[in-house]
């Protein structure tokens, strides 16, 4: 038997510290003489650079060091292209300062380094830029035209590449068909806003030839791998830790932002730690963004409302370069189908460039474009057949019992086929439905609409593949003297709980409290191999890694403490921190444990000495250590997941709209997640809520705009409008668990599920409250009070 | 096309004399010699070296730079250190006990997983103490308590947990008075 | 986001200040600094000086003298908004404060400063307009007071001379048989309106004796409903008197189009509002009868 860990709202170790203000995040960490960088960014959207002028900014009192393209070597070249893909035919990767030309507003052309940051913003002031600019074409219908201005000249219709993935017949489902529903749908450019902005430290130490990097990443160990080929160090001397970091959402995960290369650079340069503390204006204008597409969408049912085939071609703006790859369109065109059997579709899509900051991937990644499209598809198919939007869906689902549901043909973006792996759809809808109580508000919105008062209700349903590979790893270890257990994996924690969760999995295992586990993740030189923080992965790939390590470390706990206690193994188990023979109160406690199998010769403390009441740890003959055997309690182990596996869930809400003044009050909001086994409900549900505020945003409130020549017109929190307290729905959640069979712990991941369905949550509610004015279908977010009001001014003139 | 250039008159006056500041934070006097410009967030995180107070917009929208100036929460981000002078200043690092035992506000939000990252929490549990010191009787109901929050932004929790921290708050404060 | 170098000073009297203004034109005067400040670490305004008015006793403070509150230019939005005394006096103060920004905000930000910055689409100029409250702007030797219409002449802009400093703010009380109501919409909660209303009606017999209508985000400035108040004056705050004041109602919105909204829906929220803050007012008008 084991403690229950696993399953339990266990509060999380983390938070004291952090409420007592003694986290440490990048700028809380002193770095005595550190010097402090700023950028010269673009003012235009797109230009040749004439000429740069930093002799001011050099004379300038504080000013260290001016950094252009010129002084800084090597590394005056194009970043990256992290995921290469074989149709990308014209990728395009930003250099970290800009060469001859700029292709946003935001684009680092100079960096200065100073001895803070007020005079180092000051010198970014003294730097004169000529600019020759050049024509933009802002529009992401236009700008694949062929007398578009092109942003890179080699790019013909400033597409990067042409795609196009298909499952089933299309062609002859269409043929079929007896009906066809036909939307066009429009997400809006956004940004993920975590409330510390990005920010790096480096600190080289020349006597040691080693480079220490704090960087708010999610990728700690690919940024030192990328570190060190960029300046040919060994790895074993890079080590890039990510401390307590503010929230991530994606645009930590993107690399090389250029700060991230140059910061090191100036640090060996210079020879002394330098800071670049990225402020809110830059973050929004110089960090990674997401969000618009433009899908053009039909699908081909039977009269009864079953989808028999699909097919979408949409645009999707990448930025004025891509250096993450198509993974975000990928998603899109691979989760269209939703949980849909939809046998039959076919996606085309191309990247765009426009002159705007790159697009990498935000939480859900692709997965809101592609449940927008398809659920306004499904809602408008239920409109035109006469249908309930809750039994169309009905009809379309996959089965419990068709699961694994294979989509041939289709790969993901782990680069395997898509399976979804366990579900029971049909379920998560009913019990949603029952508990919105959809009769009941029929009735109520029946009354209501009598007094001149419009109620709506909305639904979405999604799904999310999950978990994608390809590997993380666990490494546990029992501390001699403490018996305290100590847990590495490679990720980066950005708030989600990650400790907790982990410290869960081990404690499980091992006996030890989920107090006594000490998690230290983000940091490689407390873990060499791995990946990243993505695509709600971390519960599944490391979760199960160090799960199966801490498997490997029960196995060695209970043989040793069975031959200490003399005991059969049958007889012991491990809870409280101790190891126990069955029914008896004979005990030996982890550390005395882990003593016990590391033959020591000096007994210099409690334990060693305590260890020396029991017999043996290990009963063989010959040397101490046993031969094929290590000291002590460690192991490591690795996950790697088959394919994604997908969670799903469903959202509904009560929405009352004002058709006079144009606003919104949601009565409700109910949604249902499966992630399949949880291992901690309190943190499942922090994610799922705060994926839901995020999702309101994206709804109702937040889009990064831009005039006509490329120039951000709301980079700033006064008026990009991330939603308060007030403005966030309290939202009941409720849970199905479906576990999968892919991994032992049967987990799927739930980082990014809250936010997938919320725009099309709000657009369906609005939809039916505003009904009796028989306005046009909704077919854009985010959705505004003064577009409510331009629908409603039509609907009333046409 | 008008070709924008870099704007020389906003580096300001070319001297920077230094002004000496005296304040009482978090029950200690400091001394120091700043310059005018220095915000009041700088000078905590950095001359300070209290680095719990946050920043994450410098405009006054988040809130994760709220402190207690002389009995009331306000942004330190919208303040310059030499308007502090002569003032009582709270921080985070002030609000648990000495032996680092948690106010009833800091124990609620463990309790009520009111924090993912940690970055807004400081200046959410400054705004609150605040006003639960102003208002030991609060209002309770669900709209008073986010209008309450609405001065801080949250990226991560999406706020249910706060407005559940608020309530427990109020309710752990009122049982120790 | 840092500001640019400035010189600070705290003067202790008005007539310091005055002069260190008058000796400097790139001097500005720092109340609560919730707008200022801002505007410097964005390097939007970057003064030569900041003569910071938070030592001046003479601009703290505030009363209720006869029917009018008078509000020294320093006092914190949120005292003016807790004061019992001035709740009595004026309730409407308290309503419209409470669309002002958030708590922590209004802590510091000053009832002066929100007058003096004089934004558009800002709730206490818009009050002080409908309220038919006074201005009282210092210089060296004089002192005027501006009358609030008299007294906004544009977003950002105010009769206030740049060696004038405003002092004070003085807000009738409400008036008897008068009942009040404030009402905007604002994309958040705490942000500037979009449109926002402020509605004095007064009742006798059941007819309105006297209404003050103003409006703020739908112009250039805080906005009088002139034509608006006609329209019920002397009617009953109903029916065809008030929609006729709704649809007058709608011309006042002139401001363009901007990102949150058209001109044309502005034009409708000022009339939805109008309805509403009048009724909600005449409501308030018979409750206090
Ligand atoms: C996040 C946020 C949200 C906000 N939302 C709103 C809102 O919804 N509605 C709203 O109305 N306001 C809002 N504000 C602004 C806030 O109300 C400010 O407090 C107010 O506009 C200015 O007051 P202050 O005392 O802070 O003035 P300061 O910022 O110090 O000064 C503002 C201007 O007035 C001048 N000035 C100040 N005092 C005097 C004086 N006595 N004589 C002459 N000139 C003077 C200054 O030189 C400066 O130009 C918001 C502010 C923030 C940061
Ligand atoms: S940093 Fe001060 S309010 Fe955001
Ligand atoms: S907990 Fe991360 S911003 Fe609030």
């Amino acid at each position: 038997m084991s403690t229950r860990q696993f399953g339990e709202p266990i509060a999380r170790n983390a938070d004291a510290a952090l409420l007592r203000g003694e986290g440490s995040f990048i700028d809380d960490i002193d770095l005595p003489g550190a010097l402090h960088a700023a950028f010269a960014r673009s003012m235009v959207a797109r230009a040749k650079i004439r000429a740069i002028d930093t002799s001011a900014a050099e004379s300038l009192d504080g000013v260290v060091k001016v950094y252009t393209c010129d002084n800084i070597g090597a590394l005056d070249a194009p970043l990256p292209l992290l995921i290469p893909a074989p149709d990308l035919t014209h990728p395009k990767t930003q250099r970290p300062l800009a060469r001859d030309d700029v292709f946003y507003v935001g684009q680092s052309i100079a960096m200065v380094v100073a001895v803070d940051r007020y005079v180092a913003e000051d010198a970014v002031r003294l730097i004169d830029i000529d600019y020759d600019p050049l024509p933009v074409e802002m529009d992401l219908e236009r700008a694949v035209a062929d007398d578009a201005p092109r942003i890179h000249p080699d790019v013909p219709n400033n597409t990067a590449g042409r795609f196009r993935v298909e499952t089933g017949d299309t062609d002859a489902a269409f043929a079929q068909a007896e009906h066809i529903t036909r939307v066009k749908i429009r997400l809006e450019r956004s940004t993920a806003a975590p409330l510390e902005c990005r920010a790096i430290a480096a600190r080289w130490e020349a006597v040691t030839g080693e480079l220490t990097v704090w960087d708010g990443t999610q990728a700690t160990l690919s940024v030192r791998g990328g570190l060190a080929s960029l300046f040919q160090i060994d790895e074993d001397k890079v080590r890039v830790i990510a401390p307590n970091v503010g929230g991530g959402f994606g645009q930590k995960i993107m690399m090389f932002h250029p700060d991230e290369v140059l910061v090191p650079l100036a640090s060996m340069e210079l020879g002394r730690p330098v800071k670049y503390i990225e402020d809110r204006v830059e973050n929004f204008i110089g960090a990674s963004q997401e969000r618009t597409q433009i899908h053009t969408l039909e699908i081909a049912a039977t009269k009864d409302g079953r989808v028999i085939g699909l097919k979408d071609d949409f645009l999707h703006d990448t930025g004025a370069f891509i250096p993450y790859g198509i993974a975000v369109a990928h998603v899109s065109s691979t989760s269209i189908a939703g949980p849909y059997r939809i046998p039959n579709f076919r996606v085309t899509f191309r990247p765009v460039y426009l002159p705007m900051v790159q697009v990498t991937p935000y939480r859900g990644c692709g997965r809101p474009h592609a449940c927008y499209a398809i659920e306004r598809a499904m809602d408008q198919l239920a409109d035109e057949l006469g249908l309930d939007r809750f039994e169309v869906r009905r009809r379309n689902f996959i089965g419990k019992d068709e699961f694994p549901y294979p989509r041939e043909g289709l790969i993901f973006a782990d680069g395997l086929q898509v399976i979804y792996d366990s579900g029971d759809y049909e379920e998560a809808l009913e019990k949603l439905r029952q508990a919105i109580d959809v009769e009941g508000f029929r009735a109520e919105q029946a009354a209501a609409r009598e007094e001149g008062r419009y109620l709506g209700l909305g639904l979405g349903f999604y799904v999310e593949g999950t978990g994608l590979g390809p590997y993380e790893g666990g490494h546990i270890k029992i501390h001699p003297i403490t018996g305290k257990v100590y847990v590495n994996t490679g990720l980066t924690d950005q708030g989600q709980g990650h400790e907790t969760v982990f410290a869960q999995i081990a404690a499980e295992q091992t006996g030890a409290r989920v107090e006594d586990v000490i998690v230290v993740e983000g940091d490689t030189g407390a873990f060499e191999w791995g990946v990243a923080t993505f695509a709600s992965r971390a519960a599944v790939c490391s979760g199960n890694a160090i799960h199966m390590a801490a498997v490997k470390a029960r196995a060695q706990i209970v043989e040793a403490a069975a031959n200490m206690m003399e005991c059969s193994q049958e007889d012991i188990e491990l809870h409280d921190g101790a190891a126990w023979v069955k029914g008896t109160d004979r005990k030996a406690m982890l550390a005395e444990v882990a003593t016990a199998t590391n033959p020591l010769r000096y007994a210099f403390n409690e334990p060693s000495k305590s260890a020396t009441q029991f017999a043996p740890a290990s009963r063989h003959d010959g040397p101490p250590l046993a031969e094929g055997r290590t000291p002590g309690i460690e192991a490591t182990d690795y996950y790697s997941p088959p394919h994604a596996t997908w969670a799903f869930g469903a959202h509904a809400a009560v929405i009352e709209v004002d058709p006079e003044l144009c606003t919104i009050e949601v009565k409700r909001y109910i949604c249902i997640h499966d992630c399949g086994r949880m291992i901690n409900p309190t943190i499942v549900d922090g994610q799922v809520m705060g994926g839901i505020a995020q999702g309101v945003g994206g709804a109702f409130y937040e889009r990064c705009e831009f005039d006509e020549e490329g120039t951000p017109l709301n980079a700033n929190f006064m008026d990009f409008l991330m939603p308060y307290a007030t403005e966030v729905p309290n939202a009941e959640i409720m849970h199905s668990e479906t576990p999968t069979p892919l991994n032992p712990l049967g987990v799927k991941g739930v980082g990014e599920a809250g936010t997938i369905p919320v725009a099309q949550v709000y657009a369906s509610a609005v939809e039916d409250a505003l009904r009796p004015f028989g306005i046009a279908p909704i077919r854009e977010a985010p959705l505004t009070p003064d577009a409510i009001h331009r629908m409603l001014k039509q609907a009333r003139t046409s | 096309m008008a070709r924008p250039t870099a704007r020389k008159e906003l580096i300001g006056q070319s001297s920077d004399p230094r002004v000496p500041v005296s304040m009482t934070v978090n029950g200690e006097r400091v001394e120091r010699e700043v310059s005018p410009r220095m915000l009041l967030s700088d000078f905590i995180r950095h001359e300070l070296r209290l680095t719990g107070t946050h920043v994450g917009c410098e405009h006054g929208v988040c809130g994760c730079c709220t402190v207690i100036i002389d009995g009331k929460a306000g942004r330190s981000c919208l303040a310059f250190a030499v308007q502090a002078d002569g003032a009582d200043i709270r921080t985070i690092e002030s609000v648990a006990a000495p032996d680092g035992s948690l106010h009833p506000v800091q124990q609620a939000f463990r309790e009520c997983h009111g924090l993912q990252c940690g970055y807004c929490t400081p200046g959410f549990v400054m705004s609150i103490v605040d006003y639960l010191e102003d208002n030991p009787d609060p209002d309770l109901s669900e709209d008073a308590i986010r209008e309450v929050l609405s001065g801080n932004l949250c990226r991560c929790t999406g706020y249910k947990n706060i407005v559940a921290a608020f309530r427990r708050s109020a309710e752990l404060m009122r049982g120790s008075r | 986001m840092k500001p640019a170098l400035f010189a600070y000073v705290a003067p202790q009297s008005v007539e310091e200040a005055l002069e260190l203004l008058a000796s400097d034109e790139m001097a500005r005067p720092l109340a609560g600094g919730q707008s200022l400040i801002p505007t410097m670490n964005f390097r939007i305004a970057a003064p030569s000086a900041l003569v910071d008015l938070r030592r001046i006793g003479a601009l703290n403070g505030h009363a209720v003298e006869g029917d009018v509150i008078r509000v020294g230019a320093m006092t914190r939005q949120r005292d003016l908004e807790r004061d019992e005394a001035v709740q009595r006096a004026n309730p409407l103060i308290a309503e419209v404060l409470g669309n002002v920004a958030h708590i922590v905000i209004r802590n510091r930000g000053t009832v002066g400063g929100s007058i003096a910055h004089a934004d558009a689409a800002a709730e206490l100029p818009c009050m002080l307009v409908a309220t038919g409250g006074t201005v009282v702007a210092r210089r060296a030797g004089g002192e005027r007071t501006i009358a609030a219409e008299d007294f906004f002449l544009f977003h950002m802009t105010t009769a206030l001379e740049a060696v004038e400093l405003l002092t004070e703010v003085r807000i009738p009380a409400l008036p008897p048989h008068t009942g009040y109501a404030f009402q905007e919409v604002a994309r958040r909660h705490g942000d500037y309106a979009l449109a926002g209303v402020c509605a004095l009606v007064t009742l006798k017999d059941g007819v309105c004796s006297a209404v003050r209508l103003a409006a703020c985000g739908v112009a250039s400035k805080p906005t009088r409903l002139a034509e608006a108040e006609a329209a019920l004056l002397g009617a009953p705050p109903e029916g065809e008197a008030l929609a006729r004041a709704a649809e007058a109602a709608r011309d006042y919105a002139t401001a363009a189009d901007d990102r949150q909204a058209s001109t044309d829906y502005r034009r409708d929220l000022a009339s939805a509002l109008v309805r509403r803050t009048v009724t909600k007012a005449a409501d308030r008008a018979r409750e206090r009868a």
